[in-house]
């Protein structure tokens, strides 16, 4: 067993605790906080592939940003004290059964498609540093990059439309 | 030309009505009057002129005015036809029409809705005129229906009164009753020869090689059309009960016009009943039945006007005896002199209640002679014309009738004279009881007393002046100008009764009859001076037949309460169920979507649930089967 | 430079991805509090995220990179826009319970 496959091995099974954990826990904060380690885990994976940049994106945009954002709101909801209602027992069960069921069905299929083709191929040249990147985005997907910058400008707009207190009566 | 012509026979009094419907109420009653008897009076002149023109040429004049119905084999169209038989029911028709609009004038003069009075009558005048001179029977059926409409409309003329409107109810119900079966006669007889035309039918029934069964089941329907609309029994009912109408009404429609479009039609249709003698017989039996049953009621009746009534059904009956024999030249004879003096006595009778300001009891009037001699001269003309007494016409119809019948029925013959004696009975009755002896009324009564106006009298002798005389058209002796002028229509050979002894004593026995008649009556009521029991005194048969044998209460418990039942029950039990079934219905749609709706509880879990199930359905469906 | 997948291989990438994604789906239908539901959400996108990264790398192209640069963007805004209406469904309603936003109903 090599190295990385170890690694490999850690990192997953550590995504896929935090992963769990976040559902299962009853705390909200405690939610977010495994959430947290669940995208820097998968930062984890992303050096892995050696997509440096894409590693670095996910910890400032997803566990900095993103999961801040969360933990304002649970903050501000004062969410602390859970005392969350069940869904009925019924709802409980089902959702094992889709569960199980889905991730059957999708297995299922992937493996099935047999993925593996023989050998990886290497291409032996730079196809993910930052430099390559930043030419593909700006030279095939120059479009989607604009709007995306468009996207987050009316994203902006709307959150703050939508948060904005309304005029008091009093 | 000629064309315009006819149509102005057909319209003039069409358009009376239609001026006097929108213009009457405001031009006011002279206006009124003056418009519904002109309209009338123009028809009579033109029809004047056209029977002298067809009396001359012997021939009919058609106009065709377009073609109505046109289906595969089967065609009608809207025509006029003016031959001897419709003339001679226009010239009384609108002859004695004129004369009652005239009297109407003055009759009606202190009615508020005069002018609706005219309007009705001129749409009667109308809807006669289109039955008589239409070329086909759905023609006439069409005026049939619409002089019925008009006897309701006339009847149930003072409508503030519910029994009149009960009266007008029961006219047109058992007129319709009649008009079913004319109906399905009608039916049968276009099934039979895809047409209706009277010149087309005629063709071919005497052609020949025709379903006798079938004609007579035919012809026994359209004489149950005649029974209800001639008032035969036992459709004849109405006809007492519609003397609720003011007396022009009753004497136009229901003694001179109206009442003989039964006699009208089977004249007309002469041919078909010539081929069904099972027919005959029947319609020569019920005639006689009806003439005895309806004398014998009228014996007994205090109103002066149902006195009339009972005595026009009963002069119905004699003349369907008449018809039964065949012998339709004798039935239109006393169709005609019977119009002239049962007319002038409606009018009469008209006049005395108009002097005793509407009171109609005979045993409330009495000595009017002397206050009324014009009434009462033209009354006793129109009575002794109707007992049968010679040389009045009355006289020669009715011998012609009692002829005809000794010669084909004895028992009928009997039946008939039977009810001849009566009538002379119970005219005279009227007579004595109204014009003789002292005057009975109240001393208020007495006061008002007087004269009927000119305009009331004129008619009246002129009517009298006819059943004088009217017997010239169709003497025994020396041809019949009245059988000449009708043979062409008739296809029966019609041998003039040959005058022997056997005519001569039978001429006797009818005016012998009438005598006695007449003296029974004079011995009762005036020498005796009898007068007519209170209602509450009457007592035994007299009771009986005074309530007309119980035969209105009888139709009542035996149709009318038991279609009011089944009405009753229709609409307290079934169209609730229906309307609960259209109810179960809706509700059911109701709970089908409420079920449908549980879908959408707005529930986010449930939504999201429902997209991963569709999902994995999805993938399974597209990657895995 | 070589291949990490040479030592892993794909199918444990793939393995791991859709499992993520089912916890992620469980977590959507499991959870009654909308802001667990949201982070199940960002749970799944993460997964197909690697999922991208995995197949860019087997194929030894960028592009699947710049989808999952576009796929951040976007899960970017809409948790921003997501918590924004959560945030103004608790002051409505005072609670983040999705079984009371029920208004839909019928």
């Amino acid at each position: 067993m090599s190295t990385v496959l170890l690694i490999f091995y850690i990192l997953s099974a550590f995504t896929l605790a935090t992963a769990f954990l976040t559902i299962y826990s009853k705390n909200p904060i405690h939610s977010a906080i495994y959430l947290v380690l669940c995208m820097v885990s998968i930062m984890g994976h992303y050096l892995l592939f050696n997509a440096q940049f894409l590693a670095l994106v996910q910890l400032i945009v997803y566990a900095g940003a993103i999961m801040v954002l969360f933990l304002f709101t649970i903050m501000l909801m004062n969410l602390n004290k859970e005392d969350e209602v069940h869904k009925p027992r019924m709802t409980r069960y089902a959702a094992v059964i889709i569960f199980i069921l889905l991730c059957g069905v999708l297995t299922y299929v992937f493996v099935d498609t047999k993925p593996i083709m023989g050998e990886y191929d290497v291409t032996g040249q730079d196809f993910q540093s930052i430099k390559v990147l930043g030419k593909v985005l700006l030279n095939e997907y120059m479009v989607p990059f604009e709007f995306v910058s468009i996207l987050l400008l009316t994203a902006m707009l709307g959150v703050v439309l939508l948060s904005k207190k309304e005029k008091s009566t009093r | 030309m000629e064309k315009n012509l006819v149509l102005i026979v057909l319209l003039a009094p069409f358009i009376g009505f239609l001026g006097n419907v929108f213009f009457g109420k405001k031009a006011g009653k002279g206006f009124a009057g003056a418009l519904g008897t002109v309209a009338v009076a123009i028809s009579f002149a033109l029809s004047v002129y056209f029977f002298l023109q067809v009396n001359q040429t012997g021939k009919p004049i058609a106009v065709t005015l377009f073609d109505w119905i046109t289906v595969s084999n089967f065609k009608l169209d809207i025509g006029i036809v003016l031959d001897q038989l419709s003339l001679l029911w226009l010239l009384f028709v609108t002859g004695i029409g004129s004369l009652i609009h005239l009297y109407s004038i003055s009759y009606m003069h202190e009615d508020e809705n005069m002018h609706k009075f005219f309007s009705y009558l001129n749409l009667f005048v109308f809807f006669m005129i289109t039955l008589v001179v239409g070329s086909n029977i759905l023609i006439m059926f069409i005026g049939w229906e619409g002089v019925g409409l008009c006897s309701y409309l006339l009847i149930g003329f003072w409508y503030k009164n519910q029994d009149y409107n009960d009266a007008a109810k029961k006219a047109f119900i058992m007129n319709r009753i009649g008009d079913l079966g004319f109906l399905i006669g009608i039916f049968i007889l276009g099934s039979m020869f895809s047409t209706l035309d009277y010149a087309q039918l005629k063709a071919a029934i005497t052609a020949g090689n025709v379903d006798t069964a079938k004609l007579t089941v035919a012809a026994l329907c359209l004489f149950i059309g005649a029974m209800g609309k001639s008032a035969q029994l036992p459709l004849y009912t109405w006809l007492p009960d519609a003397m609720a109408g003011p007396t022009p009404v009753s004497a136009l429609i229901h003694a001179a016009t109206m009442v003989t479009a039964g006699i009208f039609m089977i004249t007309r249709l002469n041919f078909i009943f010539d081929l069904t003698p099972l027919v005959q017989n029947i319609i020569a039996i019920v005639g006689a039945v009806t003439a005895l049953v309806a004398a014998s009621i009228g014996l007994f009746q205090n109103d002066i006007k149902k006195v009339l009534a009972y005595s026009t059904v009963s002069q119905l009956g004699l003349m369907f005896l008449a018809l039964g024999f065949g012998a339709y030249n004798v039935a239109v004879f006393h169709v005609i002199t019977h119009a002239f003096f049962k007319a002038c006595l409606f009018l009469g009778s008209g006049s005395v209640i108009h002097a005793m300001h509407h009171e109609q009891d005979m045993r409330r009037m009495g000595g009017l002679r002397k206050i009324m001699p014009i009434t009462f001269a033209t009354m006793m003309i129109a009575t002794l014309a109707i007992s049968g007494i010679p040389p009045f016409s009355g006289f020669f119809s009715k011998d012609e009738i009692l002829l005809t019948a000794f010669h084909a029925n004895i028992p009928l013959w009997i039946i008939a004279s039977l009810a001849s004696i009566m009538t002379a009975f119970y005219m005279f009755r009227l007579m004595y009881l109204t014009f003789y002896r002292d005057f009975r009324g109240t001393e208020e009564q007495k006061h008002h007393l007087h004269e009927s106006p000119s305009l009331m009298t004129l008619p009246l002798i002129v009517l009298a002046i006819l059943s004088l005389v009217g017997g010239v058209i169709s003497l025994p002796f020396g041809g019949s100008w009245l059988n000449h002028y009708l043979a062409p229509l008739f296809s029966g050979s019609h041998t003039e009764h040959h005058l022997g002894t056997t005519e001569y004593i039978l001429m006797a026995v009818a005016v012998a009859g009438g005598l006695i008649g007449i003296g029974m009556a004079y011995a009762k009521f005036l020498k005796g001076g009898a007068v007519p029991k209170e209602d509450h005194e009457m007592t035994g048969l007299a009771k009986t037949i005074y309530h007309k044998y119980y035969v209105d209460e009888g139709y009542m418990a035996l149709i009318v309460k038991p279609i009011n039942g089944l009405a009753r029950f229709f609409r307290d039990t079934l169209e609730p169920a229906l309307s609960q079934l259209v109810f179960i219905l809706g509700s059911l749609a109701n709970g089908l979507g409420n079920l449908g709706a549980r879908v959408q509880n707005g529930s986010i879990g449930l939504y999201l649930f429902a997209f991963v199930i569709g999902f994995s359905v999805l993938f399974i469906y597209l990657f895995l089967a | 430079m070589e291949n990490i997948l040479n030592h892993i291989g794909i199918e444990n990438y793939l393995f791991l991805s859709v499992i993520l994604f089912c916890i992620g789906v469980f977590g959507v239908l499991y959870r009654r509090n909308a802001i667990i539901v949201f982070m199940s959400i960002e749970i799944m996108l993460n997964a197909v995220n690697l999922l991208f990264v995995a197949f860019s790398t087997y194929h030894q192209d960028a592009e699947g990179q710049v989808f999952v640069f576009f796929s951040m963007a976007v899960a970017a805004a809409e948790v921003a826009v997501g918590l924004a209406i959560l945030v103004a469904i608790f002051r409505n309603i005072g609670s983040i319970d999705i079984a009371n936003l029920k208004n839909l109903k019928g």
